[in-house]
């Protein structure tokens, strides 16, 4: 039996970009390869109006992101304008351009959580990674975040370049006013995939990053709640991506088009529709491209008549572009796909090649939007 | 929380409604048990209490 696709009632979160511009350029970077520049940017305006069309559809967070959301200039009149169509606030951010006065605005404009982004444990490998000196910077935001009411997430982005280092970077959680701690192995689209050699961990470094992590959890328990999410292509099945297409989550682009995901916009034939020329609610049960993978009728064999296709919904579509070269395909990273080789054969080669510290990789950087 | 949510009902509404910085939580205990009067008292108790070990676990909560 193949189910048409329903349209979830709402989405729980939306994930605002609001610019691509940054002073970092993390060689993992989310972003889209193609950036967009300031002068296509959404308005203070329209992006309030769409926090509230939000707010009115049900959803119940809204993730400010980027880029760096702080190039923002009218970021304490963003927070407001999100706080105000009752949603809660979660910045995400590099703590880049932030000093105690701008904080307190952001605070008192009704910010309840902030997110800050580590590149590692030490300013050398921070450097390294986001192609620029932050480390320092980050760890002055830390004692600003002590003294003050807002909870706190620090995320680290792990990978073969820096995954030997968790125990530093657990040790730099606990001296914090963190409640959270997040360790995000790096998840191959856009930048990270052009730089996926270099970023991909062996199977060795994954086990034993596990095994520290599940005893910080234990060790932890009560105090700061410790969260890792593996790398997908050492797993047995895929990640359910993003909570399912078109199900829980919208993203919406600088420019304000609508996106079931980060990367949705490599897909070939999908047309996104812009919140400049329709409400969010419509688009989120009319949009064509969040149509396109809700349900099940667009999957194939295996996913069709898999008994894990409510609970994983195929996996990433992105990924099976990127990998099988068909955004309707089974996730390949998934055991049971018929293109699970290449995945393999990703892992054989970085198995066969063990990370060496003393030799920095020829990274691709993420510039800024021209 | 961030990057999730809780779904309330019930005894679990009643219970992170009086969260608010100003109940203890012995207030919390005594005012469950008068709405929930049929209920056994000392069971409303450990129950109140479980939840909201979990809750702090969860670091959705602390205790002041």
């Amino acid at each position: 039996m193949i189910s048409t696709p329903s349209t979830p009632v709402n989405p729980l979160a939306l994930i605002a970009e609001l610019t691509h511009r940054c002073p970092l350029h993390c060689v993992y970077c989310s972003n889209p390869l193609e950036l967009k520049n300031r002068a296509n940017e959404l308005t203070t305006e329209t992006w309030a109006r769409v926090f509230e069309e939000a707010g009115q559809a049900g959803v119940l967070q809204a993730d400010l992101t980027g880029g760096e959301p702080l190039a923002r200039t009218d970021i304490v009149e963003l927070v407001r304008a999100v706080r105000s169509a009752g949603l809660y606030v979660n910045l995400i951010t590099s703590g880049l351009p932030l000093d105690e006065g701008r904080l307190d605005a952001l605070i008192a404009a009704g910010l309840d959580h902030l997110q800050l982004s580590f590149q590692g444990a030490r300013e050398e490998i921070a450097a390294e990674i986001s192609g620029t000196k932050s480390h320092a910077q980050k760890l002055r935001v830390l004692e600003w975040l002590k003294s003050r009411r807002i909870a706190v997430t620090l995320n680290f982005v792990i990978h073969r370049r820096n995954m030997d280092q968790l125990a530093e970077m657990l040790a730099l959680a606990e001296s914090s006013s963190a409640t959270r701690v997040e360790f995000a192995n790096v998840q191959y689209y856009g930048w990270a995939f052009a730089n996926r050699e270099r970023l991909l961990p062996t199977r060795a470094q994954l086990d034993r990053s596990i095994e520290t992590l599940k005893s910080a959890q234990q060790r932890l328990r009560g105090k700061i709640r410790v969260e890792y999410v593996v790398p997908d292509y050492y797993a047995k099945y895929p990640k359910p991506c993003m909570g399912g297409w078109g199900r829980k989550l919208m993203l919406i682009t600088p420019t304000g088009d609508a996106l079931p995901c980060h990367a949705a916009q490599i897909i070939p034939g999908l047309h996104f529709e812009n919140v400049k020329d329709r409400g969010l609610r419509e688009i989120w049960e009319t949009s064509a491209a969040f149509q396109k993978f809700r349900g099940e009728a667009w999957m194939q064999e295996p996913c069709r008549t898999c008994d894990r296709r409510e609970q994983d919904f195929g996996g990433c579509r992105c990924q099976a572009l990127l990998l099988a070269g068909d955004a309707s395909a089974t996730d390949p990273v998934c055991s049971l796909a018929p293109t699970r080789g290449k995945v393999n054969a990703i892992i054989a080669a970085a198995n066969n090649t063990p990370p060496t510290e003393s030799v920095k990789p020829d990274w691709l950087y993420r510039p800024n939007p021209a | 929380m961030p990057e999730r949510a809780l779904r309330l009902n019930g005894p679990s509404l009643e219970i992170v409604q009086r969260c608010d910085g100003k109940h203890t939580v012995q207030q919390i205990i005594g005012e469950l048990q008068q709405i929930y009067s049929k209920a056994e008292p000392k069971k409303v108790e450990t129950d109140i209490l479980d939840y909201l070990a979990r809750l702090h676990d969860q670091r959705a909560l602390d205790f002041a």
